[in-house]
């Protein structure tokens, strides 16, 4: 439930940052690459795209290392 | 907490009036000697918009006087931090400019050396600098959260829910450096260290208290606390794996671990969901929102280069 009508209100549940992390509100359960469960714990959770993270499932931001080294 | 001990002629008699209550002398107070009689003058009167001192009243707290002596000294402050600022960039495209702006930053890096080549005394004394900021994490944004439309206000409260351990006092980031602290022997209470804190920390404290406290500058707030955000988890990672190296306790370890993961999802909520909205409906504070974002890089710099000096590192 987000929004109540207003567009510049929107609360997703799920926002894909471009060039950046999937970002999960509220409770999930992510199943990584090995078939592990990492349950989300914080408001919101960060979940890695660019596949470098050092924490995965989680991004640990390195996605901006990559993006400064292909630019 | 008590109060510090003064650093000059500014500071002596502003502390005294703080002290004694006596305030009405202040008119006519000596101007400060350097830079750093300066800063912690103004370090010692936001504090009592903080957690405040045990030796002064708390009705000092807007003591017309006082608050004199501290307008002064942040519109000094201010001007110095405005005249360092570089060209900012167009306002087309926020959140990618933004995150290019900080990327294109160079600094030098205290956690690089940590990571490699810092001893356990250094690292000791650079957590006590890290004292003043750390134990009150996050509280100099909290200021801004009133100053701002419903749609920030709910953007800034989601972030800074999780800086407060999303009410557990057990997770609250700053109550996890008091567990680190105590693990690694050092002095965990509030304000310990406040005498040995270098100019540059003081500066950096200061900037976003002055942020913090003037509405006007809440963009100025919300940049600092963007580029503090997106310039935290790589950093992070490297201090825990310095940290590790010495043989650090896991709870201070865990400090900067938590920072690599929270961090990544912080600067996304800064930079898109608080910045990004903040501009889309106030347009005008494009600049100023780079004013703090500068600011916080250019201060992390400026200490940074004085610890690597003293390192001789």
């Amino acid at each position: 439930m987000s929004g109540a009508g207003d567009p510049s209100l929107d609360h997703p549940d799920v926002v894909l940052c471009p060039g950046g992390p999937m970002l999960l509100r509220g409770d999930h359960v992510v199943e990584d690459e090995d078939g592990n469960e990492h349950r989300t714990w914080r408001p919101v959770s960060a979940v890695c795209r660019c596949g470098a993270s050092a924490v995965k499932p989680w991004c640990d931001g390195t996605h901006k290392v990559l993006r400064k080294r292909t630019t | 907490m008590l109060m510090p001990e003064s650093r000059g002629s500014l500071s002596e008699a502003v502390f005294r009036a703080m002290r004694t209550g006596e305030t009405s002398g202040l008119a006519e107070a000596p101007p400060s000697d350097t830079a750093e009689d300066a800063q912690v003058t103004l370090w010692a009167l936001y504090e009592q918009h903080y957690r405040g001192f045990e030796d002064v009243a708390g009705e000092l707290e807007w003591d017309p006087q006082l608050i004199g002596v501290r307008r002064g000294l942040e519109q000094e402050f201010e001007r110095t931090l405005r005249d360092r600022m570089p060209e900012v960039p167009e306002p087309d495209g926020f959140a990618e400019k933004f995150f290019d702006f900080v990327a294109d930053h160079d600094g030098p890096s205290l956690a690089a050396h940590v990571h490699r080549k810092a001893t356990e005394d250094q690292v000791h004394e650079l957590l006590r600098h890290r004292t003043i900021y750390h134990l009150k994490e996050a509280d100099h944004t909290t200021w801004v959260i009133p100053r701002l439309s419903d749609r920030v206000k709910a953007a800034v409260m989601e972030l800074q829910f999780d800086e407060y351990g999303g009410g557990d006092p057990n997770l609250l980031h700053a109550h996890l450096f008091v567990r680190g602290l105590q693990d690694s022997g050092l002095n965990p209470e509030y304000g310990a260290y406040i005498n040995e804190a270098p100019l540059e920390v003081l500066e950096e404290n200061n900037a976003m208290s002055l942020f913090g406290l003037n509405r006007r500058l809440r963009a100025a707030s919300l940049g600092f606390l963007a580029a503090f955000e997106a310039t935290s988890s790589a950093p992070s990672r490297l201090m825990a794996q310095g940290l590790k190296r010495l043989g650090f306790p896991e709870s201070m370890i865990e400090y900067y671990t938590e920072h690599v993961e929270a961090d990544a999802v912080h600067e996304q909520l800064a930079v898109r969901t608080i910045c990004g909205a903040l501009l889309e409906e106030e347009p005008e504070l494009h600049d100023d929102v780079y004013f703090g974002a500068f600011s916080a890089l250019d201060l992390a710099d400026r200490y940074a280069e004085r610890m690597l000096t003293r390192w001789a590192a």
